[in-house]
């Protein structure tokens, strides 16, 4: 299984779409630390990496385990077997409800740098030989917000899910709800809630996958709503930013506050998995959820 | 009157002025009628024109105000043999969410809403009515307690937001707030709520996944508070008055989007100018809705509900 991950690696490697994105000029460069070019640093150890290096340990470091975040199509790729990815709603994207001062330009800029039209990239495929509907965010676009595109992509997946009776595995990355939208994006919330109490209702597994970082509206609504919740190590996972809670209380925080170890210690997480175990692991679950046998089971 | 809001004082001084010249009519005995009549005129038009012309910000500043009336006046003026119930059953009572069981005009129903207080030692207990996780947990206890006995739910809203702390993050703010936005959407019971003054994103939202939504006439409901907008927009929490009609916040704006089902009218001036006002006006709103709600199928509402949250947004598909 491993040997499958970092065959597809190799794949990656060469994708062009990532040079194409980088060739549109400067709006192109994202201000997060997705590693790019040849080289990189480590953010947690300072070790220099060779980007064909990293890339062979799906964007961790080598040396300290630290974990790079990986784009969304990346994050596809490195989860689902080869070539079995199939797009849900490619089209759709975000519109400027409330004519938001800067907003537009946000969303051009966000594209380009992405190449996306939107934040989160959603679709099927099989994972282990398994269905699932999948769906990932993108920390590049708009620090992952979501807008109301971005809610109706999850939700008509959660739906397709249900239809299908897929199992549904989400790949969560977000500041939260994407204020340029006002109270539209709050009731994305709500949107994507309803949607899961279907799936729940018609016994649908869902898994909700913790990335780095997870906050705000997202975490307070679909994100902790899996029937298993894993997390990547170090992902940011909680509902308040640090400097409101620091102002709020007037203390300061501990450094591993709100990090997927902290969520793990205080029950708000199945599991804290590395990312080169992560397709074991949902593979796993997949079986077991796949797995049938008792006389009375439902 | 305390708690005059700045854009309120030219209104103040006018009725001190009538209130005088009332006092030397009394005091003198000189006829003053007309004169008295002519200013109560100009004081009623200026009363009209500063309250209809209120800003996006004002309006805030009118939701925050102390003498509106709070979750448990609404309760009170709603419910005859009301019995608050308390505790979530796994960590400890929220007082910043109350919550229990009554009659509303004979029949039964769960109420339920954050708490704020009326005054600085109220408020520390009630925690500015922001709520903790066992806050929203004891909201879902009694909401699930109330599908099993065929209750309809009333939930009230008047709150700055989830409480941004410590404790809140270790005991799973976030998964409060996204368990009631799921079960709420499944409740087989009929559901309503009212913003009755701040509508604070997602803290306000855990309480909020409702058949109806009604919003009062000066309450606000958005996605961050103005100042927090400011503050990420303009670097600048003075900023609040610009970001308050930037986010759209104000119930007309709800009402134009489809979140609000109606605006409820206030009292001149706001509900803390006439509670007992406010109170049965909002009682009579929700007998109404339970009335109409009730008479629907289980299946047919629980279909509306998801029809009506499933559409919410504004997107574009090439």
């Amino acid at each position: 299984m491993l040997k499958d991950l970092f065959h597809k690696k190799r794949q990656y490697a060469t994708l062009a779409t990532k040079a194409e994105d980088r060739a549109k000029g400067p709006a192109a460069a994202p201000r997060d630390n997705i590693p790019q070019g040849l080289v990189n640093k480590c953010q947690s150890c300072g070790a220099l990496l060779i980007s064909k290096e990293l890339q062979k340990h799906l964007n961790t470091c080598p040396h300290c385990g630290y974990h790079f975040p990986v784009d969304a199509r990346m994050r596809i790729d490195i989860t689902l077997d080869p070539d079995s990815f199939f797009e849900y709603d490619p089209g759709i994207t975000s519109v400027d409800p409330l004519s938001f001062p800067g907003y537009p330009e946000k969303l051009r800029k966000a594209q380009e740098a992405t190449g996306l039209l939107e934040g989160a990239v959603t679709g099927e495929g099989t994972l282990d030989g398994h269905p699932v509907v999948i769906g990932v965010m993108d920390s590049r676009f708009i620090m992952g917000s979501m807008g109301s595109a971005m809610g109706e992509k999850l939700a008509r997946a959660m739906e397709r899910a249900a239809q299908k009776r897929y199992p549904l595995i989400l790949f969560t990355a977000s500041g939260g709800a994407r204020m340029q939208e006002g109270i539209l994006s709050l009731m994305q919330m709500a949107k994507t809630s309803v949607a899961l109490e279907q799936l729940h209702e018609k016994g649908v597994l869902f898994v909700s996958v913790i990335t780095h970082p997870t906050t705000g509206g997202v975490s307070a609504s679909f994100a902790s709503l899996g029937d298993i919740i894993l997390a990547e190590p170090g992902a940011l996972f909680g509902f308040a930013g640090r400097r409101v809670i620091e102002q709020t209380i007037r203390q300061k925080l501990p450094d591993d506050f709100q990090t997927a170890e902290f969520n793990l210690k205080h029950g708000m997480v199945d599991k804290v998995v590395d990312r080169k175990q992560m397709r074991d692991t949902l593979a796993a679950i997949l079986r077991i959820h796949a797995a049938r046998g008792w006389a009375n089971a439902q | 009157m305390p708690n005059e809001l700045e854009f309120e004082k030219p209104i103040l001084e006018l009725r001190q002025k009538v209130d005088e010249l009332r006092q030397l009519m009394e005091t003198t005995g000189i006829d003053l009628t007309e004169e008295v009549a002519k200013l109560e005129e100009r004081l009623a038009e200026l009363s009209q024109s500063v309250y209809q012309g209120l800003t996006a910000w004002q309006r805030v500043q009118l939701a925050r105000q102390p003498g509106r009336p709070t979750t448990l006046d609404y309760i009170r003026g709603l419910c005859t043999d009301f019995v608050e119930l308390h505790g979530d059953r796994n960590f400890r009572d929220d007082p910043a969410v109350v919550g229990g069981i009554g009659l509303l005009e004979g029949r039964p129903v769960t109420v339920i809403g954050t708490q704020k207080g009326r005054d600085t030692k109220e408020n520390i207990y009630r925690n500015f009515g922001m709520a903790h996780p066992e806050g929203y947990r004891k909201a879902l206890r009694l909401m699930k307690q109330a599908e099993k006995f065929g209750r309809p739910v009333i939930l009230f809203i008047d709150t700055a937001g989830a409480y941004p702390g410590m404790s809140a993050e270790e005991r799973g703010q976030s998964e409060a707030i996204a368990r009631n936005l799921r079960e709420m959407a499944g409740l087989r019971t009929p559901t309503v709520c009212f913003v009755t003054g701040e509508g604070g994103s997602g803290g306000a939202l855990g309480l909020g996944v409702t058949d109806r939504v009604y919003v009062l006439e000066y309450a606000w409901y958005s996605v961050i508070a103005p100042e927090s907008a400011a503050a990420i927009l303009w670097k600048d929490a003075s900023q609040a008055p610009r970001a308050a009609e930037t986010m759209r916040i104000t119930a007309s704006d709800l009402l134009a989007f489809g979140i609000a089902d109606e605006v409820l009218p206030e009292p001149p001036g706001g509900a803390q100018k006439d509670p007992a006002a406010m109170v049965a006006r909002v009682k009579e709103k929700a007998v109404q809705a339970l009335e109409e709600l009730s008479r629907v199928p289980i299946a047919q509402l629980l279909q509306a509900r998801y029809d009506k949250y499933r559409a919410m947004g504004s997107f574009a598909e090439r």
